[in-house]
This record gives structure tokens, C-alpha cells and sequence, in this order.
């Protein structure tokens, strides 16, 4: 497919105008404009993210009010959690890569996908409005009864501001499901799918058994708030514990809904940086489904310090280091694939390979955390702080990154500036080792989370500076490249089809594809990764 | 470079011969249309059982804490009303399987409107009974919040969350029948227009496996809210 | 992988049938007092009900494997929600705590 003279016609330009947009059909313009409003998500939990790390400079509480400090990590947590991690890589890169990499024309419910994306936006605007209005502080997690009987922030319109976008969140999973099951084409077996593809069908099995749980738990929560339900109140026999339980039913899992797509998308960089097949193909493979499994049996982690019985704090224990297991080897088997690989060194490889470590000393840190003894005494502290970002940053975010690049020709047809990518690629690990690792030392020294002011203790402030000079590197790192790819897709250079040159049905057809994805439904021979020794770099 | 994948000109062309004019484009066939939309249906049918679920949880946990207040609390709820409901129900579901089945078989407009509208009209009898009982509770300070008043004072406080859930439950239960009951209508619509046929039917198809699931959920919820500890 | 299945009317007014007894057997048991046995019973004939709709109404017993194992499943993490979730409520210890009994009874209300 070579540029002819006249543009020829792709997705991006076979029709116009924003009707065309805004009611469109297409996997590939729908992940265009949950792209855009991720983005706008991401920003708006970023800045709580400074202002947090601004009042955190000096022990004192001299930036903002207590209360105004609860809003702070409040929102952030909202906006990042449920409007940036949860949607970022399934919503944007597998609403534009699922249906290529199987060789089908679309996902299974098109329409369904675009609505998807209208009840993101309303849950969105909810959630906006709740914060114009003055903000939530329960926390992200909306522990009761605080959230219930005795907050009076605006719980009840964030709450359904979440409650509308999970449906969205179900929407994507129940697409791809579907379209994963019914629409491969011809040849295409499960064991020859892209670990993409496995990673983000078992973060849909995820989403749809996981989300309902936290959307009748918020229901709950808003009726007891709006209604004067019972259901959570200890004075009328209620217990606050079970909504912890309903609770992390989902928000467990749904760091594996986080960071599963990202896993998926390394698989891929790993493998076409590297010009080798993952090393244990089938093993990575299963691991994916082993993860969303063992992911559901586990959530009481989060309860150890709360008056769940004991006996069940062991068996939840033993629980979350067996889910260790199956992250563990995936990180082997990508480390494995790296060996004797034809190594490149763009910047999509420099965020996997940022992933590989950063995701390793998370996942660790996640073993100290499942051990009750220790999490009696990092609960509710920065050590767990850092856990959940080394993970989800560290993790997720440069799966995202690393993601945006590596498809960003494909998507746009157009080449970024690589040297630009691969400096940004590295102020984003330096910036976030140096936000980040300090928090596991002051977990360590007994710093709690969520509150605006901390002791004059020697030491923590120093590490609290730290923390907020790297949050500041770390917010350049990400900005860099909000400017670089747009400034690449109204000037950037052509990108070919397969610009990287590496394997995959969605690098067979042009870059911007054309709106049905490939002329011809292509029929599939071959495993994925087939590469051989002439595809090694120069 | 590109030999991996056989992109090529053999590949399987567009078919734009025999095409049903429901076949959309992104699908090969009718029947794979077929089964990617009851596949989906019944996917997201899991998602409403987990979500039912949740309170089911809850109803379990504190059915373990509060057993004899469950006895006492449920008494005020109506059991005639109730397996009046149930019968209803089911009977809103034989109709709907009826439906299904004559737009299946390619039956008269006329038949298929007979048993969606009948399918309908059941569910609508059994959201009137519910009206009725709740406006029963109402009217004797049933409903949870500060204007909850139970006669025996020893389950003033715990009874509230045994009817926080008899709401949440029925309510969430009722809704979604209302939900069903819109979108039936618009299928009626179709039907009367003479859309269904033998080889496309998928609307009326995956409306009765939503409906038959609400009927599921009340087979649960009868005897759970309304059979506790034996007939008063 | 085909999802045409067209019933039997007869089967269906069968099954329909059934649900009513089941409906009316519910009801008289619930009547006579069989102690903690009162709820074994009553879910057992609601599961059973719950069975004929989902066979026969809804086809699963024709569907393909792939289906039957969609809906299995979410019974199944159910399943996990439930035991996980009373494997903590069954095991709290409690002595020399206040706790509520099983009337709901609190004595300061």
C-alpha cells in the first residue's frame, strides 16, 4: 500500500466533518476520541497530583485547609483511577488494535462501542460537576460511613459519576469478548493470537465480572446517602466491613483491568524490539487468564487492618502471593526474550524496558504488603503509596506511553521525532524513580497517606522534597510527548506501513488504514512473532 | 517482509452477492451475526447477575446476623401479592418464549404483536402489584430513613436494613423490567412492520433472554424476601 | 456455531406448567414449619425453577459449550464473592465483644 500522488483514502479522511466524528461507527475513530478525552482526564488528575505534592513540601499544613487537602487526593484518585487506568489502554490502543490484529473489519457491536464512549463522557461530566461544585473527600475508595452519615462533599454525584462510566468500562469488555470469540479470521487460532489480544480478553473477562460489583456497592452507597438506606450503618446493625468487601471485589481485580492491556502491549514492544518471539508464548498466554483469576481471590489484602477475622487475613494472604506467580512469568519470559534478541534502542523499547523493572520492584513490593505482619504496619502508609504507583505509573502509564508511540505511525500515519521521544522516554523513569522511591522509605519510617501535614521528623522532609522535585521532572516527562505527537501529526514525516518492520496483521495494511481495516480479509498461516534471522536489525 | 500473514489477493473477498439487508457489514454472515449477538447477550447477562449479586451478598450476610429480625421484618410483606407476582411473571415469560418463537418461525405480524403485547401487558400487571405494596409500605412507615417506624421496637433499628434491601432488590428488579417493557415496545414496533423473519430475528431473540433473566432474579427474590420463617 | 434454535411450544407450555407447581409448592412449604430446613428447601425449588427457565426458555441446553460455560462462570464468581466474602463472616471471633444478637435487639435503643 504506497502513497500514491492523491492521498488515498483511510480512515482518518474518508469522511468529514464532526457529525462524521461524533457519530461514527468506527473501532479506530472511537479510540481517537476516548484518546482525547483520557488525555483531558489524565491532566486534570495530574494537577491534583501537583497540588498534593505542593502542600507535601513542608511538614506543615500551610498550602491548603485539611479539608481542601482531602479533595486534593481525592480527585486524584478518582480521575486517575476510573478516568485515566481503567479506560487508557483498552479504550484507546484495543478499540484500534483488536479488531486488526485478528483480521476482522470492526468489533463485534460498533455501535455499542460508540455509546460506550457517550456513557464515558456523561459518567465523566458527573464526575466534573462534583468537583466544579466543590469536590469530594471521602478518598477514592468512599470507605463508609464516613462517605454515608457524616461527609458533606458532593458523594453522591461523584458516586454515579463512577457508577455511569463502569458501564462503559463493561461495554469495552463485553466487545471484545465477543469480537475475540466470534470474528478471527481465517487461520487465526487462539494459540496464534498476539499476547495483545490474550492480555486484553482476560481484562475483559475482568470488567465484566468485576464491574457490576462496585456498581451496585456505589448504588448502595448513594441510596444510603440520598435515601437514608441502611445497609452500612453500624447503628442499625449494619456492617461498614461489608462494603469494604463488595468494595475491593472489584478495585482488586481492577488494577489486573490496569495493568493486564499494559502487560499485553510490552509483549509486543518486547518482542518487535527484539525481532524474537516471546520466549513461552503459550505460557505468557495462560498467565494473562491465571492473573484475572487469581486477581478475584484476593481483595481482602486490603482488609488486614480492618476487623475481618483473621483466619480469613490468612487465606487472603497465602491468596496474593500465588498471584505473584503468573506476573512473575511473564517478567521471565520477556527478560528471556531479550536474550540474544536483535536489540533496537527506539523509545517504545526504552518504556518496555522501563516497565520490565519498574513493574518488577511494584510487583515485589506487593509480596511485602500480602504479609500480614508487615501490612500492619505499612497500611495506609506511603510504602503502599508506592507500591500501587510503581505499578500503575511505573507500570501502566509507560505500557501507555510506550503503546502511543509504537502505534502512534499507525494511527496517524505519521513519524514523531525520535530523539525527542527517547530524552522524554528517559525523564519520565528518572523523574518517577525520584517521586516514587522516597515514599517507600518514608512508608518505612511510619509517614501515613492522606494527610496534609506530617511531623518535623528527621529526614522526611528531605524525602518529601525529593518526591515533589521528581513528581516535577516526571510532569515534563509526560508533557513532552502531548506536544511532540501533535506536532508530528499535522507535520510529521509519512510513516510507511510498517515503519518499526515487525510482524503483526496490523502492520500488513496501511498507515492510516483504510476505514474497513484491510482490503482483503487476510488468512492466517502463521504463529505470531514469526520471525527469523533475516528480520534481525542492521 | 510482509510474508507472515496472507494479505494477499486470495484472501476472503467481500461477498456482495445474496446479502440480507440486516447483514451488517462487518460480519460475514447472518448466522455469524447470530451468534456474536446471543453470545453477547448472554455476556452481559453475567455482568447483571454479578450485579444482582452484590446485594444478594448482603442480604446473605445479614440474614446470618439477624435471623429472627428477618422473620419479624418480612412478616408485613404480602405473600398472596407476591405469588400472584411470581405467577404473572412466569406466565410474562411463557409469552415471551411464544414471541420468540413466532417471529422464529416466520408467523404473521399479527401474532408475533399478540405475544410481545401480551408479554408486556403481564409485566405491566405485575409493576402495578408492586405499586400497590409499596404504597402499602409507605403508608405504614416501612420505608427506610428517618420515617421508618416499626411496631415492635425491638427491631426499630435492624428492620431497616432488612427493608433496604426488600427496596434495593425489588427496586433494582422493577426497573429493569421497566427498562424491558420500553424496549419491548419498540420491538412491538418492529414486529408490526413485518422486520422478523426466519432468518433474522436476533432484537426478539435477545429480548427474551433479557426477559427471562428478570423472571430469574424474582424466582430468587420470592421466596428469599417474602417466604422467611413460614406464612403469617 | 450456530445459535438457531427454535423451540417447541408444547415444551415450552410444559416447562411453564411446572413453574407453576413449583410456584404453588413453595408456598404451602413455607407454610409448614421445618425449622432451618425452611430455607434449604426453598432455594432448592428456586434453583430448580431458576433450571427450567434457564434450559428451556432460554435454550441453554441447545446452545453451543461456549455459552454454557459464559453463564456458568458468572454463577461461579458469584460463587467466590459469596464463600471468600463469609469466609471472614464465619470466622470473626467475638468473645468478650459486644456483638448483636440474633434479634437485632440492642438494649440502649
Amino acid at each position: 500500500m504506497e502513497a500514491s500522488i492523491a492521498k488515498p483514502t483511510n480512515y482518518l479522511n474518508a469522511t468529514h466533518g464532526a457529525a462524521s466524528w461524533f457519530f461514527t461507527r468506527d473501532h479506530k475513530r472511537i479510540a481517537l476520541l476516548y484518546l482525547f478525552s483520557v488525555s483531558a482526564f489524565f491532566l486534570m488528575g495530574g494537577i491534583f497530583a501537583t497540588l498534593i505534592r505542593l502542600e507535601l513540601l513542608t511538614p506543615a499544613g500551610d498550602f491548603v485547609s485539611s479539608e481542601t487537602y482531602n479533595k486534593f487526593f481525592t480527585m486524584h484518585g478518582v480521575m486517575m483511577v476510573f478516568f485515566f487506568l481503567i479506560p487508557s489502554i483498552p479504550a484507546t490502543l484495543g478499540n484500534f488494535l483488536v479488531p486488526m490484529m485478528i483480521g476482522a473489519k470492526d468489533l463485534a457491536f460498533p455501535r455499542i462501542n460508540l455509546l460506550s464512549w457517550y456513557i464515558y463522557i456523561a459518567g465523566g461530566l458527573f464526575a466534573l460537576t462534583a468537583m466544579v461544585s466543590g469536590g469530594v473527600d471521602t478518598g477514592w475508595t468512599f470507605y463508609v460511613p464516613y462517605s454515608t452519615a457524616v461527609s458533606n462533599t458532593h458523594v453522591v454525584m461523584t458516586g454515579l459519576g463512577i457508577f455511569i462510566a463502569g458501564f462503559s468500562s463493561i461495554l469495552t469488555g463485553f466487545n471484545f469478548i465477543v469480537t475475540i470469540h466470534t470474528m478471527r479470521a481465517p487461520g487465526m487460532t487462539w494459540m496464534r493470537l498476539p499476547l495483545f489480544i490474550w492480555a486484553h480478553y482476560a481484562a475483559s473477562l475482568i470488567m465484566i465480572m468485576g464491574t457490576p460489583v462496585i456498581a451496585v456497592t456505589l448504588l448502595m452507597v448513594v441510596l444510603e446517602r440520598a435515601l437514608g438506606f441502611g445497609l452500612f450503618d453500624p447503628s442499625r446493625g449494619g456492617d461498614p466491613v461489608l462494603y469494604q468487601h463488595l468494595f475491593w471485589f472489584y478495585s482488586h481485580p481492577a488494577v489486573y483491568i490496569m495493568v493486564l492491556p499494559g502487560m499485553g502491549v510490552i509483549s509486543e514492544l518486547i518482542s518487535g524490539f527484539t525481532r524474537k518471539p516471546v520466549f513461552g508464548y503459550s505460557f505468557v498466554a495462560v498467565s494473562s487468564l491465571g492473573i484475572a483469576f487469581v486477581g478475584f481471590l484476593v481483595w481482602g489484602h486490603h482488609l488486614f487492618t480492618s476487623s475481618q477475622s483473621i483466619y480469613a487475613g490468612l487465606i487472603f494472604s497465602f491468596l496474593s502471593y500465588l498471584v505473584a506467580i503468573p506476573s512473575a512469568i511473564k517478567v521471565f519470559n520477556w527478560t528471556a526474550t531479550l536474550y540474544r534478541g536483535s536489540v533496537a534502542w527506539d523509545s517504545p523499547m526504552l518504556y518496555a524496558l522501563g516497565f520490565i523493572g519498574l513493574f518488577t520492584i511494584g510487583g515485589l513490593t506487593g509480596l511485602f504488603l500480602s504479609a500480614i505482619g508487615l501490612d500492619l504496619h505499612m497500611h495506609d502508609g506511603y510504602f503502599v503509596v508506592a507500591h500501587f504507583h510503581y505499578v500503575m505509573v511505573g507500570g501502566t502509564l509507560l505500557a501507555y506511553l510506550g503503546g502511543l508511540h509504537f502505534w502512534w505511525p499507525k494511527m496517524t500515519g505519521k513519524l514523531y521525532y525520535e530523539p525527542f521521544a527517547r530524552v522524554s522516554a528517559v525523564i519520565v523513569f528518572v523523574g518517577f524513580n525520584l517521586t516514587f522511591f522516597p515514599q517507600f522509605i518514608l512508608g518505612y519510617m511510619g509517614m501515613p497517606r492522606r494527610y496534609h501535614q506530617y511531623p518535623d521528623i528527621a529526614g522526611w522532609q528531605v524525602l518529601n522534597v525529593l518526591s515533589s522535585a521528581g513528581a516535577s521532572i516526571l510532569a515534563l516527562g509526560v508533557i513532552l510527548p502531548a506536544i511532540y505527537l501533535t506536532y508530528s501529526w499535522f507535520k510529521g514525516p509519512d510513516a510507511g506501513p510498517n515503519p518499526w518492520g515487525v510482524k503483526g496483521l496490523e502492520w500488513e495494511t496501511a498507515s492510516p488504514p483504510p476505514t474497513a481495516n484491510f482490503d482483503v480479509t487476510p488468512i492466517v498461516t502463521q504463529p505470531a512473532y514469526a520471525y527469523s534471522n533475516e528480520d534481525a536489525h542492521v | 517482509m510482509s510474508d507472515t500473514t496472507a494479505v494477499a489477493a486470495h484472501g476472503v473477498p467481500d461477498d456482495h452477492g445474496a446479502h440480507h439487508p440486516r447483514l451488517q457489514h462487518h460480519f460475514d454472515t447472518l448466522d455469524q451475526q447470530l451468534y456474536a449477538s446471543t453470545f453477547g447477550m448472554w455476556v452481559f447477562l453475567v455482568t447483571e447477575v454479578l450485579f444482582f449479586g452484590g446485594l444478594f451478598m448482603a442480604y446473605i450476610v445479614y440474614r446470618i446476623w439477624y435471623p429472627e429480625m428477618f422473620v419479624h421484618a418480612s412478616s408485613h410483606l404480602n405473600i398472596t401479592l407476591g405469588a400472584i407476582n411470581t405467577a404473572v411473571l412466569i406466565g410474562s415469560s411463557l409469552t415471551m418464549a411464544y414471541a420468540v418463537n413466532s417471529a422464529q418461525r416466520g408467523a404473521s405480524p399479527k401474532e408475533q404483536v399478540f405475544w410481545l403485547l401480551s408479554t408486556m401487558g403481564l409485566g405491566s400487571v405485575f409493576l402495578g402489584i408492586k405499586v400497590i405494596e409499596y404504597a402499602d409500605k409507605f403508608k405504614h412507615h416501612l420505608v427506610p430513613g428517618p420515617n421508618f417506624h416499626f411496631e415492635d421496637p425491638a427491631y426499630q433499628a435492624t428492620a431497616q436494613i432488612y427493608y433496604s434491601l426488600y427496596f434495593a432488590l425489588t427496586g433494582l428488579h422493577a426497573t429493569h423490567m421497566i427498562v424491558g417493557i420500553v424496549i419491548m415496545a419498540v420491538i412491538v414496533r418492529m414486529a408490526a412492520k413485518g422486520n422478523f423473519d426466519a432468518k433474522w430475528y436476533t432484537p426478539v431473540e435477545i429480548m427474551g433472554l433479557y426477559w427471562h433473566f428478570v423472571d430469574l432474579v424474582w424466582i430468587f427474590l420470592f421466596p428469599l424476601l417474602y417466604l422467611i420463617g413460614g406464612a403469617h | 456455531m450456530s445459535a438457531h434454535v427454535v423451540g417447541n411450544r408444547f415444551t415450552y407450555f410444559l416447562v411453564f406448567l411446572a413453574l407453576m407447581v413449583g410456584t404453588v409448592v413453595t408456598v404451602w412449604v413455607a407454610e409448614i414449619h421445618l425449622g432451618w430446613l425452611n430455607l434449604p428447601v426453598a432455594l432448592a425449588i428456586a434453583v430448580t425453577k431458576a433450571m427450567l427457565v434457564i434450559l428451556f426458555f432460554m435454550h441453554l441446553k441447545d446452545h453451543p459449550k461456549l455459552i454454557k460455560v459464559t453463564f456458568g462462570a458468572a454463577f461461579f464468581f458469584f460463587a467466590i464473592l459469596v464463600a471468600h466474602t463469609l469466609s471472614d463472616y464465619l470466622s470473626r471471633e467475638t468473645r468478650g465483644m459486644p456483638t448483636y444478637p440474633a434479634s437485632g435487639l440492642i438494649s440502649n435503643q
